[in-house]
């Protein structure tokens, strides 16, 4: 199984018609199992098609031309209009919204985070390139183009979660060298306030049975980090955890981001250093090098294995 | 030491439409980096310093009648 | 992006907010002016984006107007910690009776803003919170709508204070929150807010971070403030090295071959996307580099955008030789980046197999990429070599700093 999404998840593109957004749709439909998009919108393009797939003016065009509830939407529409079609797609029942666009507002995505949370709907983002569930099915620009997401993802029993949509790619194309396939990717954002955390998605990845183990990329600013520590200590999770943390130079920097957005250090437990302090401390293990982590996550398995036994 | 503005990649064009108006246009169109440019009169012309930006998309050679525009690697 | 304190007071005037009868000025002979109207003792405080002003000498009381002009002479001369100030603040000095705290933040991880209240004020909120948590109170808000006063009540409640005091902080406080909503902010803080011996309410210090992404959207109020685009506020001043780097950038829309950050070492960085560049710039450091500067490529950038950025790092002084690497790219392309960088050596006279110490950027158009890298006989690697051992062949062959 997979978390997020499966081969029979459909969704649509908004802001389709934009250079960036055409590619992804090829990508996405030409990727595995080939994605259902059933739509696209961009407004004034109604009639228009990309790739095969049917552009209207607004969601409510899609749905209706869909015949029936769309699971998903991928939003790569200009920062400033991205809270507004954001809350077009919850407010047509779209459950699952990938948003890739950047440089948008904290206060504007706060604001979309708590419609989601009333329309029971999970935002996934922003600043992000959305999920992949190998050989089966990706949402979003993560891993390009199908021949080059088939070179670094493989299937298997490893959950992947990242601040950064390109280490997902390193890091999975790592573990599949290793032999060791995934079982869904998630580019999680790189902005300070996103939809879903490492902690909000690690309930689902518990619950997938096809899930062993999880490997995460993490940087400096936030508190993501403390929160996924509290977790794993509050809960007891069956599945043992793998970090790698990028961007320690930034602790002789406080103030300045780098990369990110949400790399920005606004006070001391924002740093590098205290938050593997806390991983460590919840058992999470971190990786000084991307290259350590199939060891790491190998040996990390059988020893809960050897616990279960 | 000069170096020459293109280094990778140069855009062969058959003498036989360099001043056809409508292909011009056609791939000026087509080019998403603007290699291609119209002269006075419609006539073909090449923008050097723009040939080294060829994302080798063949959209010029599709746009062209077969065999008249040529993309040239020059690393090959 | 920080606002100064003069600025942060008029925000949070505008609010509606009570001040004091304060005054801004770049000159001694107006800071006099300005401390004759007031007519008592003044502090000057010295307008610069950096902590440890009271340390460092930025802040003089004065009794009289005379003395006043002479303190601020001396402030607006007084460097700290490598910032000169904007000017200086001339504040009637307050007969306090009680200091507060109120702050407005983020909180990333639920999602909402949060109201900060403590009744232990004019010192470090993070060290009143660790060491007397029960004088710090805090309640979550909606960004959805206006934040109202009970919230704001219940914060300021949960420290004990009643009264009053209870009664004249609240609207201050939703004041605040709502001013925070309303301009973007990332952090808005009035510390301390001063209850007077006449029974009145003011903020006598205020430290407002507005967000960058949001500045588009609130140009009226940065107009107001004589705040410029070029003014970017980052916690140091862009080099010439890292303004030369935006206006590569900026050369065309094509992706992203900037966010120059300078640094000291001789160890030249073409280094992407985000996250990558996070991880090969610290593995750089890991195995004894010591890196010229930070940069990020995302985005598929233009060849031109590529050249120009490989350009800027070769040319800076103590350079020789740059590094270029990415994590596994699948948008920006392996070939035009490779173009790019060798097109930069030659059209500066050098060989690129030469200048280039490595080149590891797998992924989208790889094989087209390693024909041009072959070509010009630059060491390249595929993805069996990861970004660490990379970043270590390029300290190998560059070598550490002299």
């Amino acid at each position: 199984m997979s978390i997020l999404l499966n081969e029979d998840t459909t969704f649509i593109v908004q802001g389709i018609t934009g250079r960036e957004a055409v590619n992804l749709t090829k990508e996405c439909l030409e990727y595995g199992k080939g994605a259902k998009v059933v739509g696209g919108v961009t407004p004034g393009r109604l009639g228009r098609e990309v790739h095969g797939v049917p552009v209207f003016d607004t969601v409510e065009q899609a749905v209706k031309h869909h015949g029936g509830p769309i699971d998903g939407s991928v939003v790569t529409v200009p920062p400033a209009f991205t809270k507004d079609a954001v809350m077009e797609a919850l407010a047509n029942g779209i459950k699952i919204i990938v948003i890739v666009t950047e440089r948008i507002p904290r206060q504007d995505v706060a604001q979309m985070v708590e419609f989601a949370n009333e329309c029971d709907a999970r935002i996934i983002g922003p600043n992000c390139l959305g999920a992949i569930v190998p050989d089966v099915i990706k949402m979003g620009g993560i891993g390009g183009p199908a021949k080059d997401a088939a070179k670094a993802y493989t299937p298997g029993s490893i959950g992947v979660m990242s601040r950064s949509g390109g280490m997902t790619t390193e890091i999975s194309s790592t573990l599949t060298a290793a032999g060791l396939g995934q079982s869904t990717a998630v580019s999680i954002g790189g902005d300070a306030i996103i939809g879903s955390t490492y902690t909000e998605l690690m309930p689902m990845f518990e619950a997938d049975e096809q899930t062993e183990a999880i490997v995460i990329y993490t940087e400096p600013g936030g508190r993501m980090e403390a929160e996924l520590a509290e977790w794993v200590t509050e809960n007891n999770s069956r599945l043992p955890i793998v970090a790698f943390m990028a961007g320690k130079f930034m602790d002789e920097m406080p103030g300045m981001s780098f990369g990110h957005a949400g790399t920005i250090v606004e006070g001391k437990a924002d740093t590098a250093t205290e938050k593997i302090a806390r991983l460590k401390e919840a058992g999470i293990e971190v990786a000084e090098e991307i290259a350590e982590i199939p060891d790491l996550v190998k040996a990390q398995i059988s020893k809960k294995q050897e616990v279960t036994a | 030491m000069t170096v020459a503005e293109n280094l990778f990649i140069d855009v062969k064009v058959d003498d036989s439409i360099k001043n056809d108006p409508a292909i011009t246009t056609k791939l000026v169109d087509a080019c998403p980096v603007d290699i291609f440019a119209a002269g006075e009169s419609g006539s073909l012309e090449i923008v050097t310093k723009n040939l080294d930006e060829c994302v080798l998309c063949n959209l010029c050679v599709d746009a062209a009648p077969a065999g008249t525009v040529e993309v040239v690697k020059l690393y090959e | 992006m920080r606002f100064f304190e003069y600025e942060a007071r008029e925000i949070v005037k505008r609010a509606g907010i009570p001040v004091t009868d304060y005054g801004f000025t770049r000159s001694a002979d107006e800071a006099r002016e300005i401390a004759e109207r007031i007519a008592g003792p003044t502090v000057i405080k010295s307008q610069v984006l950096s902590g440890g002003r009271m340390k460092a000498g930025g802040v003089q009381f004065a009794d009289t107007a005379d003395e006043a002009k002479a303190h601020a002479e001396t402030v607006l001369k007084l460097e700290i910690n490598g910032h000169m100030p904007r000017g200086i603040l001339v504040d009637p000095k307050a007969d306090l009776k009680q200091e507060y705290y109120l702050g407005v933040v983020w909180d990333g991880v639920r999602k909402k803003p949060v109201m900060l209240f403590s009744d232990m004020g004019g010192i470090d909120i993070e060290e009143v919170a660790e060491q007397h948590p029960d004088h710090v109170g805090r309640m979550h808000f909606s960004s959805r709508t206006e934040p109202l006063d009970y919230l704001a009540k219940e914060c300021i409640a949960q420290t004990g204070v009643t009264g009053r005091a209870l009664q004249r902080i609240t609207p201050i406080l939703s004041r605040l929150a709502k001013l925070f909503l309303e301009r973007d902010m990332t952090l808005a803080e009035i510390n301390p807010l001063g209850e007077l011996k006449d029974g009145s309410f003011v903020a006598l210090d205020a430290h407002m971070d507005m967000e960058n992404e949001a500045r588009p959207r609130q140009k009226a109020l940065l107009k107001d403030l004589e705040i410029g685009d070029e003014e970017t506020r980052e916690a140091r001043e862009a080099t010439e090295f890292e303004i030369a780097g935006e206006e590569v950038d900026g050369m065309d829309h094509r992706g992203v071959a900037g966010n120059v950050t300078e640094f000291d070492g001789n160890l030249g960085l073409v280094i992407g996307a985000g996250g990558g560049s996070l991880t090969l710039f610290d593995a750089v450091r890991k195995f004894g580099g010591e890196p010229a500067n930070y940069c990020e490529i995302g985005g598929n950038p233009s060849v031109a955008k590529a050249c120009g950025l490989a350009k800027l790092v070769l040319q800076k002084p103590g350079v020789d030789k740059i590094a270029v690497m990415m994590s596994i790219v699948s948008n920006t392309r392996v070939d035009i980046v490779a173009r790019g960088v060798i097109k930069a050596c030659l059209e500066l006279g050098y060989d690129p197999a030469e200048k280039i110490a490595i080149f590891r950027i797998p992924g989208a158009w790889e094989d087209e990429g390693y024909k041009i890298l072959d070509k010009y006989g630059v060491e390249y690697c595929d993805r069996s070599v990861s970004m660490h051992q990379a970043a270590k062949r390029a300290v190998d062959k560059i070598g550490a700093a002299a």
